[in-house]
């Protein structure tokens, strides 16, 4: 049976796509002629907001993404970072919002497979994963199912392709209740000369299909992430794509003793837009056109429409364009792999976009235009307001500040994450040196005795919703001190921007601060962009989620038998306050979580002061003299200081310098670290604190089984321990006994 | 000495295995495939974990069917010492080279935690280094190690000193019966477990351990060699 391509183009079909009239208008021009049916899904998935980054390109451009350290920044499937030695990083984070709201399991499970394979097509192993997850509210109805789902989901795929998952974040707030986010981090090793790019090059060559067969599953998906949700959702699941981990372990296995031949000359996986979006990017990027013949696509589904075919999101594909003499001994890979392999085109001279489907052109478009003409637009936005700044006084303080940290300790974005990440491989590879529960996580460097690997995800949404800038910058900072803290230097970051409809100048406004704050943050901080990916339209029935700027960041540790731990100190160690008091408690979880209130302004970061005080701690940790380290950050020092006693064990007795006791202890002010040093550095440490300028303050010292703040706080370790850990298991278990109901 | 670790499509910490092996034992492991009806000349025959076949059908079970199992079955049968950690474990019951099976945990999630195991029978090569009572610290990684057998079968691995590890002062994570992490063959030629000493055997993993393990049946065959 054949299938036809003559459905009529209406003007309701267009809006289907996700085009407007302008943009169709255009496409018409470009095609000097009606498009078909297959040629207007071509275009629409190309120029829908997900692959073409239509809104955001021209604030995109104004990022910082190059320093000595970078090989390839954005563009190529992930960023490419070296390290030394003639071994690079290979890293991306990308979004998986909208599937996993709504099919969490798979939605999840696909975004860890799409972004492993973003990382192993340019030659790289993956070595590590971190997952960034916002959902919303515990109470809200779905959030248990969809937290069940996501988990089991990152889990379910990670842990059968074999990757670490090392670090991440779990949040919860009330704006997410309809859309949630999931931020899907990997990072892969590879060696400097040995990167491959999606360029084509050459005319006349195979262009070869690998990996799993074209199903219907996810055709239009890309579409769907560009466009708000409504009541309808439901609906929507068909176009979430099914992972198959077992699948796309094998493909990496083949994808790198195949590269391991010489055979590959350009090589693209086939994420959002499938065959459409990786043919396009090998031959346009190569100044190359590229015919397909379909019916030599290998198929898992009867009658497939070349519509169909050019858009399926089925997952665990790639694309290659192959050295012709190679053909035998690639082909033989795949066989012992048992993946396909089929040659289904060839790249050609004439820059054309060539579709054929039994007997049948069924598209034929200019390959350069579909990507490099793509709409670009300078969406209105407005500045967003400010808030003025609020004094402590006005922050009613704690009736019992033992009963408030312990409360906060025990809060749903304070509270231990355990009941997540032990459902998460974090040991698989042999090289973790850091769990998740730290501050940031760390793989050593297989093939090198000393030099290991930091990662982190960083980004609080609530600042950046208080005040864009200062929360894009705040994102960047907090990373790079988690990065520090662990005795690594930071190297270069991946930002995956989660954001609501661009076309509302409030949204865009913010959009437009943020990227601001987080250029001007990674230039300073000397952490250029270096991957990424934007997800708009994160609504539902007009309600945004809260500005999301998520960013991952890589830093390198060059011996990590002198890294920083946050459990590592020792009964006798003395506490120092690297930074000041603070004094900030407007948008602290403090003022959330007792007061039940979010205002004011976000903390104001101070690039050149974050700076300083970050290689301040990076040489105290590098030098030895640092026995454990962790930042502060939200809950203040008085949370920090609680994470470093329960992750040690050891009790602290501190006496800190303290005007208002409640923000002393509980503010949020930026640019400050926790460090233990041996009894008998602490007057060395203290010297070079004074000799580099910085601020300090010796606050205490280790050791006992409780947590003592001035006269303000007395709790033991065992207590702490206990309100950290129970929140998690006891929100979940209630999931378990609702399913079980059921 | 020659060791030979098996690798199936999907098995994932077979690169962790060799690097175990080669590490301790000095010489990296010889290699064999799924598909191979032969096994070259060993003394020590590994199935490393992961999820051969993505665990589809039951864990274990695809892998237990192929080809190489039946040259690793005759190994087996002539003495030859066979180690399954994980789902190699899985392998060996689900081929039948083992007692009992391994359920889905009884949490129903993944779970990868350290916990603590107590050597139980150290009479034999794989366990001699360490002593009879002992507690080790091992991390576990797996969906389903729970160890279930019948009442006849278990007394039978219970009264015949088959069990090798049990998890420890309350650390069972996954609902083992009698707490058993790691069986014994009856001749005790064929060991399985759950946890993974493979990942705990250097200072770079915050202990060494698992190292025992390798160090008694690679210095075993050491001194057979000489």
């Amino acid at each position: 049976m054949s299938v036809n391509n003559t459905r009529p183009i209406t003007p309701e079909l267009v809006a289907e796509h996700g085009l407007n009239e302008e943009e169709y208008q255009r496409i018409v021009e470009l095609t000097e002629r009606e498009p078909t049916f297959t040629e207007l899904g071509i275009w629409s998935a190309m120029w829908n907001e997900h692959c073409s980054y239509k809104s955001s390109k021209k604030w995109l451009k104004t990022l910082p993404t190059e320093g000595p350290q970078v090989v390839y920044g954005p563009g190529e499937n992930a960023g490419v970072v070296d390290i030394g030695d003639g071994d690079v990083v290979v890293f991306k984070m990308e979004s998986h919002n909208h599937p996993s709201f709504i099919e969490p399991y798979q939605g999840a499970a696909t975004g860890v497979g799409g972004i492993l394979r973003d990382v192993f097509t340019m030659g790289a192993r993956p070595i590590a994963a971190m997952n960034a997850l916002r959902f919303g509210e515990p109470d809200h109805p779905k959030t248990k199912h969809l937290v069940s789902g996501v988990v089991s989901g990152v889990g379910g795929y990670g842990n059968s392709f074999g990757v670490p998952t090392v670090g991440g974040e779990v949040n919860f707030h009330p704006r997410y209740n309809g859309n949630i986010l999931v931020n899907a981090f990997a990072a892969g090793l590879a060696k400097a000369d040995s990167i491959y790019i999606s360029k084509a090059e050459g005319i006349g060559l195979p262009v070869v299909y690998l990996g799993a067969k074209t199903g219907r599953d996810g055709v239009g998906g890309a579409t769907m992430a560009s466009a708000e949700f409504d009541d309808s959702i439901e609906e929507k699941r068909p176009t979430v794509q099914v992972g198959d981990p077992f699948t796309e372990k094998c493909l990496l296995e083949a994808c790198l003793e195949l590269m391991a031949t010489g055979a590959v000359i350009a090589i693209q996986d086939m994420g959002a837009a499938g065959l459409t979006c990786s043919a396009v990017e090998m031959g346009a990027r190569g100044d190359l056109g590229v015919r397909l013949n379909l019916d030599d696509v290998p198929v898992r589904e009867e009658n497939m429409t070349a519509y169909e075919m050019m858009l399926s999101e089925s997952q665990e594909r790639m694309l290659m364009v192959l050295r012709p003499e190679k053909e035998a001994e690639a082909k033989a890979i795949f066989v012992k792999w048992n993946l396909d392999f089929a040659i289904v085109g060839e790249t050609t001279d004439d820059l054309r976009f060539s579709i054929h489907h039994q007997g049948e052109e069924v598209a034929n478009l200019p390959i350069k235009e579909l990507g490099d003409e793509a709409p670009e637009y300078d969406r209105p936005w407005v500045e967003p307001g400010t808030h003025s700044p609020q004094e402590p006084h006005v922050f009613a303080p704690p009736d019992d500040y033992s009963a408030a940290l312990l409360h906060l300790i025990g809060s749903p974005d304070l509270c231990s994450r355990r009941w997540v990440w032990e459902q998460y491989d974090t040991l698989i590879q042999g090289n973790t040196l850091q769990l998740p529960g730290g501050d940031a996580g760390v793989v050593r460097v297989e093939g090198h005795d000393t030099k290991a690997l930091a990662f982190s995800s960083d980004v609080t949404p609530r600042y950046v919703e208080a005040d864009a800038y200062e929360g894009g910058k705040q994102a960047v900072a907090e990373c790079y001190r988690n990065l520090v803290a662990t005795g690594a230097k930071p190297l270069a970051s991946t930002d995956n921007l989660n954001f609501g409809n661009p076309e509302k100048p409030e949204i865009m406004g913010t959009f437009v601060a943020a990227i601001r704050g987080i250029g001007e943050a990674c230039l300073a901080l000397d952490m250029p962009i270096v991957s990424g990916n934007v997800s708009l339209y994160n609504e539902t029935n007009g309600e945004a989620i809260l500005p999301t700027p998520t960013i991952g960041g890589v830093g390198l540790i060059d011996d990590w038998n002198s890294m920083a731990r946050i459990g590592s100190a020792d009964a006798g160690d003395v506490l120092f306050l690297v930074g000041t008091e603070a004094t900030h408690l407007s948008q602290s979880i403090y003022q959330r979580e007792i007061l039940g209130e979010e205002t004011g302004p976000a903390p104001e970061v101070d690039l050149q002061m974050e700076r300083a005080r970050g290689e301040f701690v990076l040489a105290a940790i590098r030098s030895g003299y640092a026995s454990a380290c962790h930042d502060i950050s939200d809950g203040g020092i008085a949370i920090a200081l609680a994470e470093m006693c329960m992750a040690s064990g050891e009790g602290a007795t501190c006496d800190l310098a303290i005007t208002y006791p409640h923000a002393a202890l509980f503010g949020e002010d930026q640019a400050r670290y926790i460090v233990a040093v041996d009894d008998e550095w602490a007057n060395m440490f203290a010297a070079n604190s004074e000799g580099s300028g910085v601020s300090f303050e010796r606050i205490g010292t280790v050791g006992g089984d409780k947590l003592i703040i001035n006269d303000l706080v007395d709790i033991s370790v065992e207590d702490l321990k206990t309100a950290h850990e129970s929140w998690f298991p006891n929100f979940m278990g209630q999931q378990q006994f609702a399913d079980a109901a059921e | 000495m020659k060791a030979t670790v098996v690798q199936f499509p999907g098995c994932n910490r077979d690169r962790d295995m060799i690097a175990a092996i080669t590490k301790i034992g000095g010489i990296a492991p010889q290699l064999a495939w799924h598909t191979d009806t032969e096994l070259p000349e060993s003394d020590l025959i590994v199935l490393p974990g992961g999820f051969s076949h993505g665990d589809y059908l039951r864990a274990g079970a695809i892998a237990a069917r192929a080809p190489v199992m039946n040259a690793v079955r005759a190994a087996a049968d002539k003495g030859v010492r066979v180690l399954g950690v994980c789902n190699g474990f899985q392998m060996l019951t689900e081929a039948g080279l083992l007692p009992g099976s391994l359920m889905r945990n009884s949490g129903l999630t993944f779970i990868c935690k350290e916990v603590i195991l107590e050597a139980v029978n150290t009479k034999n090569m794989f366990t001699e280094r360490y002593n009879k009572g002992e507690i080790i610290r091992c991390p576990v990684a797996h969906h389903d190690g729970n160890y279930f057998a019948d009442a006849k079968t278990l007394n039978q691995v219970e009264d015949n000193g088959q069990v090798a590890f049990r998890y420890a002062e309350g650390t069972n994570p996954n609902g083992s019966l009698n707490d058993i992490a790691g069986v014994f063959n009856a001749e005790g030629n064929v060991l399985g477990m759950m946890p993974h000493p493979e990942n705990l055997i250097e200072s770079a993993h915050g202990g060494e351990d698992g190292r025992r393990l390798f160090e008694s049946v690679l210095g075993v065959l050491e001194r057979e060699a000489a």
